[in-house]
């Protein structure tokens, strides 16, 4: 992930197609392998009044493995074609992560303050950083949409949205 | 040195308030903010309308200062309810309204939860289970109903109900064996959607609770056959065009043995203060009082016993072995 | 019949008072609010307003609970086409092509074609109620496990093999759509499946969260390769859209009717709107002449799927009115609602209370009318959001999204999942995994597994069970009808071709 930074600006250039797809093939095939596992443990097998509870997760998984196996084989022997296509270049995926990477710490946020703090924070800061809008433009903004959502779940609908671990927002009685 | 810093900084505040909390005056707590009523069911089920009859009724009649909220979590046949409770530990603004699967879903799935890592608060009522069969059928007592299952063999009759290893699939079990007879159990994931299937012939019979099968009765879709608890119920209104709940055999009448009672109580998170308990079991005697409640009541045929403190931590104790018991001898325990 | 007409004018009476009519435009105000905000449902909404609605006339209360679900039903489509979210579980098949729409600029005709489609659904479902009730009830009893699990075959078999992408990567898609409904709680035998001992596992993968992920994230995260805008935003908004587009609804009448039928089917089985929306999709698909083209901004499959879910919606509320057994969640939550007014839902409601069913009926006439003309005066507005710069929208929409999946089930694991997800919809999308089958899977996979599992049990493992009398027999050969359609449709030209030269 942290390479993007050194090969910016070449066009062009970029992860290829062929090693996402494997990756990707790979965890299905991870996922598949669960799935078959776990149905071995609840009874996969056809019992006299229909099918026990893994009996359809069993083939779910099977199909799983073999789809990923055959989309594995086929990139990495088939002709494709594809394999010399670039997955994402890297200028984009920079674009990509610009987005990504604040979701994460987003998300990390909400988990640490609540919903209502990390909202404003995120909005602002995407616009200060991402759009070059003014400090004050962002903050109000961001600031707004929060105390909206407040309004809106917790007064309103009587939702109650998650507060975080810290809970800052804990003196408004909510 | 700066652990121990960062420790009585921790531990000075949380002292403070259960200084406060003990400090205040007896029975003066209220909440603070927002109540969450957790409902370990999804909607639609008979917990689920209890809930949201009981927020009705507190906003109606002005009840609570703050606004009790319902919030369903089924996950896991209400583990999901259950074990949010027990992490809210001290939390006074949550409570959550048990069915049986209190007993059943720890017993039945080993997801580890069970009514000691949570606080009793009240019980509210106890639901009654009824078997019903089609209307269109002959049989017009559970006799010769069971004399035809057993008649048939085993397997032959359909008996549908609400989830897996839950109490509609023990009440079946427990007539099998009372009757020595073998249904075909068909788990369905609402009580609505059986009372529905019976009325189409799609099962046999069910053991639905008198709400959920009520309207089909009264228009004269389904029969009742007896109710799995030792004395009739008291309500002497005519339902139907000639019968009230108190005209419905109790199974033990009807040569079957069995009985069963669903709870329909109230918890809350575990360490809580007395007074914050007391709030709740105030509030509920008084939900009880109301003309709302009282038709409910009677409209779903409840037993309509209430009990709080040591009586209900009693009768729960009392429960919960009897169905390790039941679940036990069913096989529905969870493998380990 | 003239009884029953007579009854709806008394209906006509009893809601068109100031008073109700006012809660009506209300309901649907609010409805079309909690429609867009995904993960906050019909359902949650008429939950919470429930209780306010104690201290009103039993009728006024139903007219404004069953206008918020008018509402709902309206406002999913909204966000599904400007940002392909869906905020709504029905609205995920109008994305397929009311995304699109947006991106070429079309947003308003998308919206309109989408109003007006809801709109004709719920009046032809809302039709029928008023006449065939009694019959149509019957005809819901019929349908039993082997029953359903026909009516979901056939939603699979109806979308299956539609898409171009490469066939074994379908196959992955829709079984890992399959393997993500099976976590969780099994029905039928109550054992906990693929959680390891996780226990915030055991709720299960939502469909909604999935949905945010993977198309509203992934969507953001694409649409960020090539730079900070939404394609299409540039588009012009002018209120002649409307009647632009009405011009060009009528030539799809045919859809329409069909999707109408199919919507009114799954509405009363109880089916449901989500299973109606991709099964009409579906269907539209295969037998429009311009099926090839859908997926790539077609008015017609927009039409389809939003027609049948409104169908569908609205005529759910028919089995609860008459049978007591609510037809989708928010149809569950409206029939406590008639329990603490003292109604019985059931066959005898039509009986004893004439005054609150008629009313009921006749609201649902009337809300449609004001739902329509509140959404459709605010067409230019909707698409006027397009035209918000990237760098304020996008973060609010992940700010949206993650409320969204956060309310679903009140858990903060879940805000997780969304981004997994939403990385999951970006890489996908890249590689040509189809989601559509993904997304079907998961919505429908646990229940048709249900259904088939019990109607296995009632059979004792036999199999025949699935085509036991004409109606699941012909569901089924139906659902085999639509899963081999390619051969069909070949088998179909030929014959064509080997008469013509004769």
């Amino acid at each position: 992930m942290e390479e993007h930074n050194e090969s910016t600006g070449v066009p062009g250039a970029g992860i290829s197609t062929s090693a996402v797809e494997i990756l990707v093939s790979l965890i299905f095939l991870l996922i598949g392998g669960i799935v078959v596992f776990d149905s071995f443990r609840l009874g996969a097998s056809w019992s006299s009044d229909g099918p026990q509870a893994g009996y359809f997760p069993f083939y779910i998984g099977f199909i799983i493995c073999v789809a990923s196996l055959v989309i594995l084989g086929q990139t990495l022997f088939g002709k494709s074609g594809r394999s010399g296509k670039v997955f994402v270049e890297w200028s984009a995926l920079k674009q990509v992560l610009s987005v990504l990477l604040p979701a994460a710490v987003y998300v990390v946020g909400i988990q640490l303050f609540g919903i209502y703090l990390a909202s404003a924070v995120y909005i602002a800061a995407f616009m200060i950083w991402l759009g070059n809008y003014s400090w004050f433009k962002s903050i109000a903004l961001g600031v707004a949409v929060s105390i909206t959502g407040f309004l809106t779940f917790e007064i309103w609908f009587q939702v109650p949205l998650y507060k975080g671990v810290f809970d800052p927002l804990g003196f408004l009685g909510y | 040195m700066r652990i121990q810093r960062a420790f009585s900084r921790g531990v000075m505040p949380l002292l403070a308030v259960f200084g406060l909390s003990m400090a205040a005056p007896a029975a003066a707590w209220e909440p603070a903010k927002p109540v969450e009523f957790v409902i370990p069911a999804g909607t639609g089920g008979g917990a689920d309308q209890m809930a949201r009859l009981i927020q009705g009724i507190v906003v109606k009649h002005n009840l609570m200062k703050q606004s009790l909220i319902p919030i369903n979590k089924s996950g896991g046949a209400g583990a999901e309810g259950f074990l949010d409770v027990k992490g809210s530990k001290g939390d006074p603004h949550k409570i959550i309204i048990t069915l049986s699967n209190l007993f059943t879903t720890p017993l039945a799935t080993g997801v580890p939860f069970g009514w000691k890592d949570l606080t009793p608060v009240a019980m509210l009522a106890l639901d009654q289970f009824v078997l019903w069969v089609n209307a269109e059928t002959p049989y017009k007592t559970a006799t010769e109903y069971l004399d035809a299952v057993k008649k048939a063999g085993p397997n032959k009759f359909k008996m549908g109900g609400t989830g897996s290893k839950q109490e509609d699939q023990i009440i079946t079990v427990a007539i099998e064996k009372a009757a020595g007879v073998k249904f075909t159990y068909v788990p369905f994931k609402g009580g609505g959607e059986v009372a529905t299937q019976l009325v189409g012939k799609h099962i046999d019979s069910s053991v639905n609770n008198p709400i959920e099968a009520v309207a089909q009765w009264r228009a004269g879709k389904l029969r009742a056959l007896c109710v799995f608890d030792d004395q009739r119920m008291p309500y002497k209104t005519k339902v139907t065009d000639t019968m009230s709940w108190n005209d419905i055999p109790t199974c033990k009448e009807s040569g079957v043995p069995t009985d069963y009672v669903m709870l329909r109580g109230i918890f809350m998170s575990p360490g809580v203060s007395k007074d914050q308990v007391e709030f709740y079991v105030n509030l509920f005697k008084k939900v009880r009082e109301t003309p709302e409640w009282k038709d409910f009541m009677e409209k779903g045929a409840f037993n309509q016993s209430f009990m709080t403190g040591q009586d209900y931590v009693k009768w729960v104790e009392k429960n919960e072995a009897l169905h390790r018991d039941l679940m036990k001898e069913a096989g529905f325990l969870a493998k380990p | 019949m003239l009884e029953d007409i007579n009854a709806l004018f008394h209906g006509f009476a009893v809601a068109l008072t100031p008073f109700n009519l006012l809660l009506m435009f209300i309901g649907v105000t609010l409805g079309v609010i909690i429609g867009v905000l995904p993960g906050l449902g019909g359902a949650n909404g008429i939950a919470i307003l429930l209780p306010l609605t104690f201290s009103m006339p039993p009728t006024s209360a139903i007219i404004m609970l069953s206008c918020i679900y008018w509402g709902a039903l309206f406002g999913g489509a909204i966000t599904s086409i400007l940002f392909n979210i869906p905020g709504e579980p029905w609205s995920v098949a109008t994305t397929f092509d009311g995304y699109p729409m947006a991106q070429q600029g079309r947003a308003g005709e998308a919206l309109t074609g989408a109003f007006t489609s809801s709109f004709i659904g719920a009046l032809f479902a809302v039709v029928m109620i008023t006449f065939l009730a009694p019959l149509v009830a019957r005809f819901a009893l019929q349908f039993g496990p082997p029953e359903f699990f026909a009516v979901y075959f056939l939603t699979f078999c109806s979308f299956i093999g539609m898409g171009k992408e490469p066939p074994f990567k379908i196959m992955a898609s829709m079984m890992l759509g399959f393997a993500l409904a099976a976590v969780g709680i099994d029905t039928v035998t109550g054992q906990l499946r693929l959680i390891f001992g996780w226990h915030e596992l055991m709720r299960g993968f939502d469909f909604l969260i999935a949905v945010i992920g993977l198309f509203g994230i992934g969507e953001i995260l694409l649409s960020m390769e090539e730079g900070l805008s939404f394609s299409g935003s540039s588009a012009k908004i002018d209120p002649k859209i409307v009647l632009e587009t009405w011009k060009k609804l009528p030539k799809y009448w045919l859809t329409s009717l069909r999707s109408c039928l199919i919507g009114c089917w799954l509405g009363i089985t109880p089916g449901g709107a989500t299973p109606a929306s991709f099964m009409s999709y579906g269907v539209a698909k295969r037998i429009s002449k311009d099926g090839a083209k859908f997926g790539s901004g077609q008015l017609e499959g927009v039409v389809a799927p939003e027609t049948a879910a409104h169908a569908a919606g609205t005529s759910a509320l028919l089995p609860m009115l008459s049978l007591g057994i609510p037809g989708s969640p928010t149809a569950a939550v409206l029939l406590g609602g008639l329990l603490i007014w003292g109604l019985q839902p059931g066959p005898l409601l039509f009986v004893e209370q004439k005054d609150f069913v008629w009313g009921l009926i006749a609201s649902m006439y009337l809300g449609n009318i004001a739902g329509l003309v509140i959404v459709l005066t605010c067409v230019p507005l909707f698409a006027a959001i397009l035209r918000v710069p990237f760098s304020i929208i996008a973060p609010i929409i992940i700010v949206i999204c993650a409320i969204g999946a956060y309310t679903v089930h009140n858990a903060m694991l879940d805000i997780w999942f969304m981004l997994l997800f939403g990385v999951a919809g970006y890489v996908f999308k890249k590689l040509a995994y189809p989601l559509a089958p993904l997304v079907l899977a998961l919505v429908l996979g646990d229940r048709a597994e249900d259904s088939f599992r019990q109607a296995m049990l009632i059979a004792q493992g036999d199999m025949r069970i699935f085509f036991s009398n004409w109606l699941v027999g012909s569901i089924m050969a139906l659902g085999l009808v639509m899963l081999f359609w390619p051969l069909v449709s070949k088998l179909l030209a030929s014959l064509r071709a080997s008469k013509a030269p004769a």
